[in-house]
């Protein structure tokens, strides 16, 4: 920046190549704090699934008569009499090559059986975040300009009523409120009607209810964010300004105070992933809706360790790629952090 | 405890109760929770625990609200008002004890990480920015499922997966604490490490950490409840979320059972809500940028 002022094109030039090293690294660093949290994820599931049970094999029978044959069947399965770092290599150079063990209740490789539940997951999360960003900025955004009027009291207090409601609650109550106007569980009607747009509002009114449950409780979290996020920015002076040059207060609000305060809302929205996902588990079993937190909910009958572990490996790393994106994000977004 | 530095810290209270009393939503949220409690410890006094047996209920499975229940009763015909007064007792218990050791870790580690330099404080801030990304829910029900169910499997799940919100907190207000110049006297005397932590440091601290404490007993506890429904609770004792996981389960609420589902789920709002309340009174109190706005 400095630079620039006082050279000619060659300085800029100068500039523009450090800029573009800096940003390099700022890229390697945060890609490669991320592939360490993998690295950690991938310790972990080892860590939470097969030493803290202590013996993976009587946590998973814990509930049910099993024959000595088929304990020793399990026991040859999954390697536990094997020594634990021959067991940990075992696992990890399978989790590479993207096998994930077999799932002990269903008796089929997990890595086919979470891609099959994937799809469901991500259509639920991605409809009901887009939406509760939409109405959370909305709403934070008119609360926070309008700072003590009934509109800002109301929902605020309605935001903060939703945020101590447990999800899955919220979706009984739905269930029982709207008996019968939309399914109760699944995803698509047993007898599936033909032509795709006829499947695709099918689809959609089955994901109705999930939908609405789990957006009820993550909309509050932007809309609070939005709104103390633009408080912060209300005694700018470069508002004080622009309202001096004469604009109208929607042009001051839309052109000069939201792009400030929306930074940090967009990035709570990557950052929050984690607590969405944490959401599906409790909705999706709630509504039987067939993805990976009804396969989560499925697999803590047995428990099914080896599916729990495929389960908590994929969401946990997916948590970690978002994070990196937000983090990359922030970067695009705000030079500040660009300059820095 | 007469010091100059004790009197000044007992006027700095007052003042932030007479503050605190300003703010209707927390005080309100205060009271509701002391009644809450006071009536939690008292249930075996006020009830009769006897109702709570499966074997010995008198009432007949799934009555709506009626004279004699006044919430009607559950699949096995006990009292619904009884079995929410009692859940009362492990949801507050679970939430206390989960936010003790989740805000003892998150304070002992932000407080180390801030204080002392160099890798240890590196590794430290990594594993928190790495426990604060992953959803913590997940890693409770991961927890749950491999150890043996009962109420202090659940504490430990949640209090081992929350800290990391209080960590960072706690290491950013000590940071900002230990770049004031009355550390560096404290330094310069010759103060070592414990009794800059033990004198100046935590004293700084607490009230932020107690602001943050309210605010964690509230999702302590919804963490509480969804294990529970998630059927990885203590299966001797009536919690909220068991309840609920019962009403679901048993076909009660396909069979539009509404009063075997509002109170458990109802008496978890109002709690949370208590404690949201009075955690963000409390931070408007204690942070004087909030404060300014007003």
């Amino acid at each position: 920046m400095t630079t620039s002022t006082t050279g000619g094109p060659p300085a800029a030039d100068l500039d523009e190549r450090r800029a573009g090293t800096s940003t390099a690294r700022f890229v390697a660093g945060k890609a490669g704090g991320a592939l360490a949290s993998l690295v950690f994820v991938m310790v972990l599931g080892f860590l939470l699934f097969r030493m803290i049970p202590g013996d993976p094999v009587a946590t998973m029978t814990r509930d049910r008569p099993t024959s000595p044959e088929q304990l020793a069947q399990l026991r040859e399965r999954l390697g536990v009499d094997e020594p634990l770092w021959r067991q940990f290599l075992d696992y990890a150079l399978g989790l590479l090559s993207g096998d994930l063990g077999t799932s002990y209740l269903y008796n089929r490789p997990v890595a086919t059986m979470i891609g099959e539940r994937l799809w469901p997951t991500v259509l639920l999360v991605g409809t009901a975040t887009v939406l509760a960003v939409a109405l959370g900025m909305w709403l934070g955004i008119r609360a926070a300009w309008k700072r003590d009027s009934a509109f800002d009291r109301v929902h605020t207090g309605v935001a903060l009523t939703l945020w101590s409601v447990p999800q899955f609650w919220l979706g009984l109550l739905l269930l029982i409120a709207t008996q019968g106007l939309f399914p109760s569980r699944g995803m698509r009607s047993p007898d599936l009607p033909e032509g795709f747009l006829a499947q695709t509002l099918d689809v959609a009114w089955h994901l109705t209810l999930p939908c609405v449950t789990l957006l009820a409780v993550i909309y509050a979290q932007y809309m609070l964010v939005m709104r103390s996020s633009l408080l912060e920015e209300m005694g700018s002076e470069y508002l004080t300004t622009a309202r001096a040059k004469g604009l109208r207060d929607d042009l001051v609000r839309r052109r000069h105070a939201v792009p400030n305060a929306l930074l940090p809302a967009v990035t709570l929205v990557f950052l929050q992933f984690g607590m969405v996902v944490s959401g599906t588990v409790t909705v999706e079993a709630v509504f039987s809706w067939p993805g990976l937190g009804l396969l989560t909910y499925d697999a803590l009958r047995g428990p099914d360790l080896p599916l729990l572990q495929g389960v908590f490996v994929v969401l946990a790393g997916s948590v970690i790629v978002m994070n990196l994106l937000a983090e990359l994000l922030y970067r695009v977004l705000d030079p500040r952090v660009r300059a820095a | 405890m007469t010091s100059p530095a004790w009197q000044r810290r007992r006027t700095a209270a007052t003042d932030l109760w007479r503050e605190f009393r300003g703010n209707r939503g927390g005080l309100a949220g205060l009271c509701v929770l002391a009644a809450i409690v006071v009536l939690a410890v008292l249930a075996p006094l006020i009830t009769d625990e006897s109702g709570l047996d499966v074997i010995s209920a008198t009432g007949t499975p799934l009555q709506p609200p009626s004279g004699e229940y006044w919430l009607g009763t559950d699949v096995d015909g006990r009292s619904v008002l009884l079995l929410t007064f009692w859940g009362a007792r492990v949801s507050l218990l679970v939430g206390f004890a989960a936010t003790v050791l989740s805000v003892f870790i998150g304070t002992l580690v932000g407080i180390v990480a801030a204080h002392f330099q160099g890798w240890p404080s590196a590794v430290l801030l990594r594993v928190t920015d790495f426990f604060l990304v992953l959803p913590s829910l997940v890693l409770a029900i991961a927890l749950s499922s491999v150890l043996t169910k009962g109420i202090w499997t659940i504490v430990l799940a949640i209090g081992v997966t929350s800290w990391p919100s209080t960590a960072r907190l706690v290491r950013a207000q000590t940071l900002t604490i230990e770049s004031r110049p009355y550390i560096e006297r404290a330094k310069a005397l010759g103060g070592g490490h414990a009794h800059l932590i033990g004198k100046h440091v935590l004293p700084a601290v607490l009230p932020l950490v107690l602001a943050n404490t309210t605010l964690v007993v509230g999702s302590s506890i919804i963490a509480e409840s969804t294990l529970s429904f998630l059927g990885l609770g203590d299966p001797t004792s009536v919690s909220w979320g068991s309840m609920l996981q019962t009403a679901l389960s048993s076909g009660a609420v396909t069979a539009g059972a509404w009063w075997y589902l509002l109170p458990p789920g109802l008496a978890i709002v109002v709690i949370v809500l208590s404690f949201t309340l009075v955690g963000r009174a409390l931070e408007t109190v204690l942070n004087p940028r909030l404060k300014a706005g007003r």
